[in-house]
């Protein structure tokens, strides 16, 4: 009985609550007359004014709401892209590391999200005066109060692009890093080594102006930006921790650490390869048809990748391995970001195809060559393919290619390794003399989920140790 | 009485009890293990480098017969869990000095 009347309460609520919404959508589709000649003259009102007769809604009002609407949407897209990311992460590594990972995601998120607010969105977007840094808009600082809320959309669009550029590096220092430097880390990156860059290529779509930009560098949505920025602070984060126990034999030879989980690993990338259908045509920062165009070079590149990787795990390994599979959609997704605006279709499944082969070529070259432990291969993924996207973006030009146009592009791709390099590895190198950066062996061994937490995964399964490891 | 104690790849495990089953067996243990033999495991690839999978998972078919029943349930687990390929596992047999039902206190073959 008591059940039965709570029901119907709420069923009145909701009645009286959608009631009242559509009175208040009648009001807005039975404007009140106005004459035609001040409608077409007021051209663009800013926001309705505070009284109770409004102007009615004309195409520029579509468009901007338009504008609005997509523009969230896509980073509300890009903000799942963070789940994607830590399930491919958590599959890729040993079970007794799980719930480390699921932290740093989740972390990497809050601390940028606070960062970027605080000091990142400001040397990204701010006035730049001398084309290095922007100087103002900290805090919302800038925004007026009944000004028009674009900088909110727009920012709400950036801060989920810095996130990802943060939670790239996650995945290459996976299993053996001290979890309190990881979230200095995560401010850091956030406040200051994406935005400084961001703001090099980026700083015009806002208040700043960018020296890189004003050259004509070409990085639609990010594959230097975002992606080889987190990929090269992920090499300095890998080098400056050193390799996994186990991971190289005494000889130097790199040995398998199997990962725990790989359907969640491929659920990882289906969300982030839906995710990146925010990323990429949402880059528009507009409700325009473009979007169609860069969504069908951003899927194609992806299936191109995959393919790729494919083919020449088969060839290499005699088996087609689910997880280089799995690196080689998003390499597709990576290369395709920063060209996904000026390349054709044929251009993106052709540079699609060549990351997925990359991809596969560069996590064995990493591992046996330069004897860097990457567990999911993010330096290989969003360094290396990031950089080939950006090059590929000059190639492909669907205007055309010039030396010009590919002397801006190797010059951004140079740049950027540079400065996210060298900044990256300064900053791992100072936690490492400070708060530490790595925990102890025992520790490792046993896994951080216990070490830094004090939980486990999967209580009610027995998690077996494998061999080698 | 003796111990039968069988260890059998983990996908005859259904062919093998239907079988003992059949001929009167009424009970077992069944195990998870994991093990080597002659072969040593084997050697995959992950991510392009090598590992070892030296423990193949394996279950291990406890039951405890009459003597005269021995023979008869050694054969069907030998015909049943075969395949011919190496892996296919081992029998090992023991003798059994007493067994108690614990509900009933019955000892001996009755108890089995």
């Amino acid at each position: 009985m008591k059940r039965l009347v709570s029901v119907l309460i709420l069923m009145f609520w909701l009645i009286a609550t959608a009631g009242a919404v559509f009175a208040e959508e009648a009001k807005v589709e039975a404007p009140t007359p106005t004459p035609m000649a001040t409608a077409t003259e007021q051209a663009a009102p800013a926001q309705p004014a505070p009284t109770a007769e409004k102007p009615p809604i004309k195409a520029d009002d579509v468009q901007k709401n338009a504008n609005f609407v997509w523009t969230l949407v896509a980073a509300f897209l890009v903000f799942f892209m963070q789940a994607g990311f830590a399930m491919v992460e958590t599959g890729f590594t040993r079970a007794k590391n799980a719930v480390n990972i699921m932290m740093k995601n989740l972390m990497d998120f809050a601390m940028g999200s606070l960062a970027y607010w605080a000091i990142g969105f400001g040397i990204m977007f701010g006035v730049s005066a001398t084309g290095w840094f922007g100087t103002d808009g900290f805090f919302f600082s800038d925004f007026v109060k009944e000004k028009d809320p674009w900088l909110f959309a727009f920012w709400m669009f950036q801060v989920v692009f810095a996130a990802t550029a943060a939670t790239i590096v996650s995945g290459a220092m996976a299993e053996r890093t001290k979890f309190a430097s990881y979230l200095i880390y995560s401010a850091v990156v956030s406040a200051l080594i994406y935005p400084v860059f961001g703001s090099w290529a980026w700083g015009g779509l806002f208040h700043g102006k960018g020296w890189l930009e004003k050259l004509g560098f070409v990085d639609f949505a990010g594959s230097t930006v975002v992606h080889s920025i987190g990929g090269w602070i992920a090499l300095a984060g890998a080098i400056a921790l050193g390799p996994r126990i186990g991971k190289f034999g005494k000889d130097g030879k790199p040995k398998a650490i199997p990962g725990h989980n790989i359907p969640l690993a491929a659920l990882g990338v289906f969300i982030l390869w839906f995710g990146w259908f925010g990323f990429n045509p949402g880059s528009t920062t507009a409700a325009i048809p473009d979007i169609a165009k860069i969504a069908v070079n951003t899927n194609l590149a992806a299936a191109a990748g995959t393919i790729g990787a494919l083919m020449i795990s088969w060839i290499m390994f005699k088996k087609p391995d689910a997880s280089m599979t799995l690196n080689g959609s998003l390499a597709g997704l990576v290369a395709i970001t920063a060209g996904c605006n000026n390349v054709m279709p044929t251009s993106a499944v052709i540079l699609g195809f060549i990351a997925g082969i990359l991809v596969v070529l560069s996590v064995v070259f990493i591992e046996k060559v330069f004897k860097v432990d990457d567990p999911v291969g993010a330096v290989s993924v969003h360094g290396v393919c990031g950089a080939w996207g950006t090059l590929a973006a000059g190639l492909f030009n669907a205007e055309g290619a010039s030396m010009q146009i590919i002397g801006v592009q190797v010059l951004g791709i140079v740049a950027a390794f540079l400065w996210a390099f060298t900044t990256g590895y300064i900053l791992f190198k100072m936690l490492k003399v400070t708060v530490g950066l790595r925990v102890t062996p025992e520790e490792e061994l046993e896994g951080l989920d216990i070490g830094e937490h004090g939980n486990i995964a999967y209580p009610d399964f027995q998690v077996h140790q494998s061999k080698g490891v | 009485m003796k111990k039968i104690e069988a260890i059998i790849k983990p996908f005859k495990l259904d062919e093998v009890k239907d079988a003992l089953n059949k001929i009167g067996v009424q009970g077992m243990t069944v195990t998870e293990v994991k093990g080597f033999g002659r072969q040593k495991g084997h050697v995959e690839l992950y991510r392009g480098a090598e590992y070892d999978i030296s423990f193949i998972p394996k279950l291990k078919v406890e039951i405890v017969v009459s003597d005269d029943m021995m023979e008869k349930a050694v054969s069907t687990i030998e015909m049943k869990a075969k395949t011919g390929k190496v892996g296919d596992g081992k029998i090992f047999i023991y003798s059994v000095n007493e067994v108690v039902r614990i509900r009933t206190g019955e000892k001996g073959n009755s108890a089995i």
